[in-house]
């Protein structure tokens, strides 16, 4: 059986190397770049990324990524399209990070500063940056999706400043919950072929992981299931 | 949100070494070897400090980072010797998460912002080691304790955060290596002059002290060196399985460590639960292939 194979976008932001080894680690043949057609051919898509939303959008335009991304993410294949980090917030209709950005719009929603809260007396660090708990949202579930096998508590690797709120058309596409302070967001999400994390499951531990494993196995029966799909047209 | 307890590994060339007063310092052993222990062990990040970076130091250091990014799926800081920002892109591009720099953002500040407008500010730390003065106050000093700066802590905390640092790593020189506790009174006036994570570093050498670190010094990330390693050779020694590494004969003899027993990573973070400072453990049943 082939290898599925991830094209990780690189447009110069973030830990696109962790991504890399995570996906090696569990299996996959992953590739670091920015050319448009090895991310068309790619099984999958993994956008990551650390750092401004509008540096990001404004390099995401000058690589002639924006329509690819969008296309790619929305076909009618439907091929696996996973955020993470920056790389979910970029999914959102629009972000408020130093002035007002417009960002892909694959997932209805805005993103939104982690509001410097009082709490205790003692104010919230942010950037948030280590190990917090994701948890099922009030209704859900985690089957057949990438935290498959996970039970809600893990805690997983946060470093951000901005938080991505799911709203009207796709309110309720949230796949995990995570409280900082006073605040609970929207830590990961599901939108038919597209997942997205606020966390990082490649820097993650064992936990992590798994996230990895479970997108590993959806990619590749995805692969199988459009494979075959092409077999018998 | 968690306590992180983070593994500091100084690197000296392919070795792992440990000093007091970050000099003297001896080799422990392969630093992957402990990196890969640790990371099984349920540490929530690993820092590695090349303080004596030399040219080719560095193209061994960028070779660790490559093997440890490919085995160990938690963050990793790596400081030392970073000067330019290309510095920083190519041990990015080895695998490190975040970047730790001292001499270069104290020679020129400026670096602080280019670098967190480029990499974002969550990987740029800064790392403030400190000499206490007879009056109280506390001077940041440069080259592991060698070249004053003249700089007041506080303020150059202060200063580090407003140009865009992500985090700030505080070690205290005196405490370094001894076993004598964090400087709580150092930690605790950083963490409550910035409103970024502060890591408390230098001086853990028992279970307490580490507590003290989150209670009393405020921090919000604690980073351990000797109470780790010498936990790990302890264990390491005892099922025989040291011999062909390290500087065996010193260890064995036990010199000039005696105030610091080795405590395991899983009985720290035991500790902490104990005390309720949250943190992070692992998850039963999973096989970490290390």
């Amino acid at each position: 059986m082939r290898k599925p194979s991830v094209a990780i976008v690189d447009y110069g932001m973030g830990n696109l190397f962790s991504v890399k080894n995570a996906c090696e680690q569990v299996g996959m043949e992953a590739c670091v770049t920015s050319d448009a057609r090895e991310i068309r051919q790619a099984d999958a898509v993994i956008l990551p990324g650390v750092g401004a939303f509008g540096k990001a959008m404004e390099t995401l335009r000058q690589l002639g990524l924006v329509d690819l991304l969008k296309e790619v993410a929305d076909s009618g294949q439907g091929k696996p399209f996973v955020g993470i980090c920056l790389g979910m917030q970029l999914l959102m209709t629009k972000s408020f990070e130093f002035g007002e950005h417009e960002g892909l719009g694959l997932v209805e929603g805005v993103v939104q500063s982690l509001q410097v809260s009082v709490q205790g007396g003692l104010k919230l660090k942010v950037p948030q940056i280590g190990w917090n708990a994701i948890s099922l949202p009030t209704r859900g579930h985690w089957e057949d999706s990438p935290l498959d096998g996970l039970t809600g508590g893990e805690q997983m690797y946060f470093v951000h400043s901005f938080y991505v709120t799911p709203m009207g058309k796709d309110t309720g596409v949230d796949l995990s919950k995570t409280s900082y302070g006073p605040l609970q967001f929207c830590s990961s999400l599901r939108k038919g072929n597209i997942v997205a994390f606020q966390f990082h499951p490649e820097r993650s531990g064992p936990d992590g992981l798994r996230i990895y494993r479970n997108l590993a196995q959806w990619i590749q029966s995805d692969t199988m299931f459009n494979e075959q799909r092409v077999l018998n047209a | 949100m968690s306590v992180r307890v983070i593994a500091r590994l100084d690197i000296k060339g392919p070795n792992l070494v440990k000093g007091i007063h970050l000099e003297g310092l001896r080799v422990l052993g392969k630093p992957e070897r402990f990196a890969r222990a640790y990371y099984a062990e349920g540490a929530d990040e690993l820092l590695y400090m090349d303080g004596v970076a030399s040219l080719y130091g560095r193209n061994s250091l960028l070779e660790m980072i490559r093997r440890t990014s490919q085995e160990i799926f938690i963050p990793l800081t790596v400081g030392g010797g970073l000067r330019t920002l290309e510095d920083i892109r190519e041990a990015l591009r080895a695998g490190a998460d975040k970047v730790s720099l001292n001499t270069a953002a104290v020679r020129n500040p400026q670096l602080i912002q280019e670098a967190a407008r480029r990499f974002g500010s969550s990987t740029i730390v800064v790392s403030i080691e400190a000499i206490r003065k007879g009056d109280g106050s506390y001077e940041a000093y440069t080259d592991n304790g060698r070249e004053r700066t003249g700089l007041d802590a506080f303020q150059w905390a202060v200063r580090a955060a407003e140009l865009g640092a992500g985090e700030i790593l505080v070690t205290s020189i005196d405490r370094e290596g001894t076993g004598r506790g964090f400087d709580l009174e150092l930690t605790r006036r950083i963490a409550e002059s910035v409103s970024i994570p502060v890591i408390a570093c230098g001086g853990a050498g028992k279970v307490e002290h580490v507590s003290e670190g989150v209670n009393e010094g405020r921090a919000d990330a604690v980073c351990l060196a000797s109470i780790l390693h010498y936990g790990l050779i302890g264990s390491l020694m005892e099922h025989g399985d040291f011999s062909s590494e390290g500087n065996v004969e010193f260890l064995r003899s036990g010199r000039g460590f005696s105030r610091i027993h080795g405590v395991p990573l899983p009985k720290i973070k035991e500790h902490l639960i104990k005390s309720d400072i949250p943190c992070r453990l692992t998850s039963r049943g999973e096989v970490i292939h290390a």
